[in-house]
């Protein structure tokens, strides 16, 4: 059962600006897509860009040559509705060509609006219920530790998603059977559907929470990718049997596009061309500032 | 400090003593990791009731205890599946199949992971303990979840052959298992086959198609029919889906009447299967479905819910012969 991991090729190392860069590319390729469908979750996308692009570009050993390689990292997504973030990242790393990319959503596509790990290759694991995400990284890296091999475990969750009573049984297995591989990063962009999450329910202390269920817990800028990057690196070199660990990324939802800022209502929505070429101008004017 | 106790006094711990028959899936686990499987058995906090500790003890880095979270070792369970392990976990039936009903079509079914469920203490085998700790609807629930394969063995051994063959199984699966107490039907030999309904006779009366608990009863109302020279004829069905079609359309052809006999809703269990089956194709036998009518159980100790809900062999002779009548 022990076949240890040997020789890990070297972390990708993107540099402060082409995770900026990349970062915006989640952006407009989100917009751009989100056209296809003509609905799309513009800023629940907005919120994690930053985040996708440290994982993809600076954090996590893939080879999208061979999507399922034993030793690969993992990365699970709580607020699947964010996919459509995540299939540009795929796309451009080499996982499908541009023409699938472009097939969003269309009769047959394997891309829709939540990730399908059967359909699409990159996805390590299917979601769209909310709450499951925690728990299947947490076998994950069960699974990994039993067989010797030293991947790390990301598992990013919306901030509404901590009101999901399965996120805090997970939560208490992973300190419980120490699982230090397993990192769950919450987006906290203080936004759900209903409203302003304090106001739907609300989940402070948040970080106390995850510290009083047995995590390390750090807080990070979650729009600062070069942080996020260094922070994650380094959560990706504790030991196997360390306890696991816990970002609260302090996000904002809709973030680069300033009328889905200020408006929870973005959660969902579609920019018809004119405004959404006016919205790609205001992220791609931001990227540069 | 121990308390001296008189004989017959007994704890939680001392099951498996008292109660050998829980050893059957411990013991096809561990025929698996003998023949080189990579399994890992997960528990939520009942490793006593389903015999777990077995296999714990033998093989405690094999072994994950998820405590009182359901739903939340389901869905780790995918995720172990996915870095190449072979899960087995278990729970009651009643919270397994319900409670994590979504956990099992989202994470289990749909993404094809070869996840094993174990749903033990199925029907009405915990009695008292009332309608929480009952799974009267788990074999609706789970056969409408497309790609999960549900098997409901007649005793230990059956399970044991079961979990075996379920290595060359590639699909997810939901064990439906009692309490490992039931009779015998099976030597320990028996060999399992998936979607294979086993004929132990055929009859032009009546055919008693049973799976689960109900085989050992229904072979024994079986017997005593026949005395009174009725012609029957009986099949253990412990492959509900995917069912064995032939051996249903088989009996529909040769009996007057083909009886299902299940510890289960009637609605949506092995009745709702057979039934589904002979509405399709010309089928010259009436149904008679028995098992539980939609409705939850009285509060009394198993045998008596069992020959209350006539779900044991004078109960089963005696719906045959109102059938009949």
């Amino acid at each position: 059962m022990h076949s240890a991991t040997t020789l890990l090729p070297d972390r990708p190392t993107a540099d402060d600006a082409s995770l900026a860069d990349r970062a915006t590319f989640v952006r407009t390729e989100a917009i751009r897509l989100i056209e296809i469908a003509k609905v799309g979750h513009y800023s629940s996308v907005f919120s994690a860009a930053e985040i996708f692009a440290a994982l993809y570009y600076g954090v996590m050993r893939t080879d999208s040559a061979n999507p399922a390689w034993a030793d690969r990292d993992r990365f699970l997504m709580g607020k699947g509705h964010a996919a459509v973030g995540l299939f540009p990242i795929l796309a451009d790393l080499g996982y499908f060509s541009r023409e699938v990319l472009d097939s969003y959503t269309r009769l047959g596509s394997p891309l829709g609006d939540h990730p399908d790990m059967t359909k699409v290759a990159g996805i390590d694991f299917s979601s769209g219920s909310i709450g499951h995400a925690l728990s299947n990284g947490l076998g994950m890296a069960l699974g990994g530790r039993l067989a010797g091999r030293d991947f790390s475990v990301f598992v990013m969750l919306g901030d509404g998603e901590m009101q999901e009573g399965q996120v805090w049984e997970a939560a208490l297995a992973g300190a419980h059977h120490r699982l230090g591989k397993l990192v769950a990063i919450v987006d906290r962009n203080g936004f759900q559907l209903d409203g302003s999450v304090d106001d739907v329910i609300g989940i402070e202390p948040l970080g106390d929470k995850w510290r009083a269920f047995g995590w390390e817990v750090h807080e990070v800028d979650g729009h600062d990718a070069s942080a996020v990057r260094d922070l994650l690196r380094a959560l990706a070199e504790r030991p196997a049997d360390a306890a696991p660990s816990c970002v609260v990324a302090h996000t904002k939802k809709g973030k680069g596009v300033a009328y889905m800022e200020e408006e929870p209502g973005w959660h969902l929505g579609y920019l018809v061309p004119a405004d959404a070429e006016a919205a790609v101008a205001e992220i791609l004017e931001g990227g540069r500032a | 400090m121990s308390a001296t106790l008189t004989e017959g006094s007994w704890q939680y711990r001392g099951l498996n003593a008292q109660n050998p028959g829980l050893d059957h899936l411990s013991d096809g686990l561990l025929d698996l990791v003998d023949a080189g499987h990579p399994v890992v058995a997960g528990t939520a906090d009942l490793q006593y009731s389903n015999g777990l500790v077995k296999f714990a003890e033998r093989h405690p880095d094999r072994f994950v205890q998820f405590g009182i979270s359901e739903q939340n070792m389901v869905s780790a369970a995918a995720g172990l599946a996915t870095t190449g392990a072979m899960p087995f976990v278990a729970t009651f039936a009643s919270f397994l199949a319900l409670l994590c009903c979504e956990q099992i079509r989202m994470d289990v079914a749909y993404t094809k992971l070869p996840v094993r469920l174990i749903g033990h203490h199925t029907g009405i085998a915990l009695g008292f303990y009332g309608t929480s700790h009952h799974a009267t609807e788990d074999i609706s629930t789970m056969r409408a979840i497309a790609g999960l394969t549900v098997v409901s063995p007649a005793d230990g051994p059956q399970l044991r052959a079961a979990i075996r063959a379920s290595a060359e199984w590639p699909e997810p699966i939901y064990f439906r298992t009692s309490r490992g107490r039931d009779p015998q039907v099976y030597d320990d030999d028996v060999v399992f086959e998936f979607g294979r309904g086993i004929e132990h006779s055929t009859g032009t009366d009546v055919t008693l198609i049973a799976c689960g608990t109900q085989v050992h009863p229904a072979l024994r109302a079986a017997e005593t029919l026949r005395a009174e020279g009725l012609s029957v004829g009986v099949i253990d069905m412990p492959t509900i889906k995917p069912l064995d079609r032939s051996l249903v359309l088989a009996a529909s052809e040769r009996s007057d009447i083909v009886m299902t006999v299940e510890e289960h809703n009637v609605l949506g269990g092995l009745g709702a299967a057979v039934a589904e089956v002979m509405a399709e194709a010309p089928s010259r036998a009436r149904l008679v479905r028995h098992g539980i009518h939609d409705e939850y159980s009285l509060i009394a100790p198993p045998t008596h819910l069992y020959a209350h809900y006539r779900l044991d062999a004078p109960g089963i002779a005696a719906v045959v012969r109102e059938a009949l009548a």
